[in-house]
């Protein structure tokens, strides 16, 4: 399985790209939305993509909607991971085509939860 | 300095724990019980749990008793914790009742050991999204050891870290609202659900009958002559075709034989068998 790790964040890539990896994910990173829809247009396309809201030059909300755009990438899970904590934030993501969402803080095993309800944990992995 | 627990302090921990619950923690649980009685004996004052041990045997204190037997009988719990008993109440069990009984007549389900009471209103979100007339026909009995869980569950109110744990996005935003940092349940699903405070090994009070009952995750802290008489008395407050989810690691087999299983999704239900 392949996951896109995008957030401005060097720290939070990290801390993300190795929870995923623990549970056997290849991983790639990228600092914005213009910087993941590069490796998507590279052929790189992911079962998972780990978005950020707020980056410079493309936040996490439009690359959502450019991916969503595109039936190429209809098999791209978009999972939100974003300190954007409000009821109407949420809802806005979910309209625009996230189809989970994660709070920042959070726990490896609050990834592995979300991993288990869309289908996206790998084999031999235990939910 | 803190010092580490003498066996002769874990050994009374557990004579106590299985004393008030009848839960049996095996050797070799030292780590558990430190890290589960740390914040306890930091909220008293004490350098550590060898301390706290030591105070209550020399000056027991029923308040401290009994914070030491909740913090080993509360177990970790999230939304759909293990998936297939949820998915099997609205693809099995939901059909089956509605099947089985009148348009209007109750559903009852009783989550026993509800922790927090995700499982409760887990069950509650599934059923107000599956059937039309749930908020007035559904009654859920949330039940755990722990006073201190059972108003948790009460209050319905939930932190940012807690509902990360499993809580589909879409059914966050469908049914909770935000109150400062928390998310509370909606006033519909908390009226569904009425949390009491029930020691499985204990005298079994008058319950039910249910429909279905969530006992998972339990049985497995139990030897085997309390798991048979628990499963006994589950089944006197079961409806006779009503429907049994245990934890995944546990079963029926080998303990009480009045129950069949049924293969459902990638799980099982238990069933009790007909005549007992």
């Amino acid at each position: 399985m392949r996951a896109l790790v995008i957030d401005d964040s060097r720290a939070m890539r990290r801390i993300v790209a190795s929870i995923l990896e623990g549970f056997g994910y290849e991983t790639r990173p990228a600092g914005h939305g213009r910087e993941a829809l590069d490796v998507l247009e590279e052929g790189w396309v992911p079962d998972l993509a780990c978005i950020d809201w707020n980056m410079p030059v493309m936040d996490g909300l439009q690359f959502v909607s450019v991916v969503r755009a595109n039936p190429a990438w209809r098999s791209v899970t978009l999972m939100m991971v974003t300190t954007e904590s409000e009821h109407g934030q949420i809802v806005k993501a979910l309209a625009a085509g996230a189809h989970e969402y994660v709070i920042k803080p959070f726990t490896a095993d609050a990834i592995g939860d979300k991993l288990s309800l869309l289908g996206l944990m790998p084999a031999g992995v235990p939910a | 300095m803190t010092t580490a627990l003498a066996s002769s302090g874990f050994d009374w921990v557990c004579q106590l724990v299985r004393r008030e619950s009848a839960i049996v923690l095996a050797p070799g649980k030292e780590y558990l019980v430190e890290a589960r009685l740390m914040p306890l004996a930091r909220q008293l004052g004490l350098p550590g749990v060898a301390e706290l041990v030591d105070r209550v045997r020399a000056r027991p204190d029923p308040a401290i008793t009994r914070g030491i037997v909740e913090a080993l009988t509360t177990n970790e719990t999230s939304w759909f914790r293990d998936g297939d008993p949820f998915t099997t109440l609205t693809s099995t069990v939901v059909p089956a009742l509605q099947a089985a009984r009148r348009p209007t007549e109750e559903i009852k389900i009783w989550s026993a050991a509800c922790s927090s009471g995700q499982e409760a209103y887990t069950i509650g979100m599934l059923l107000a999204d599956a059937l039309p007339n749930a908020a007035s026909r559904v009654k859920i009995t949330a039940t755990d050891i722990s006073r201190a869980m059972v108003e948790r569950t009460r209050a319905g109110r939930f932190s940012q870290l807690e509902v990360n744990r499993g809580l589909p996005a879409p059914m966050l935003i469908r049914h909770f609202t935000r109150v400062g940092t928390e998310w509370e349940i909606a006033p519909a699903l908390r009226q569904m659900v009425t949390a009491s405070e029930l020691n499985l090994a204990g005298a079994m009070p008058r319950l039910g009958p249910f429909d279905v009952v969530y006992l998972r995750n339990v049985l497995i802290y139990f030897d085997p002559p309390t798991k048979r008489d628990i499963l006994r008395k589950v089944r006197q407050v079961m409806r006779p075709d009503g429907w049994l989810f245990l934890g995944a690691a546990e079963t029926t087999l080998g303990v009480d034989d009045t129950w069949e299983r049924v293969p459902c999704g990638r799980g099982s239900a238990y069933r009790p068998t007909k005549g007992n």
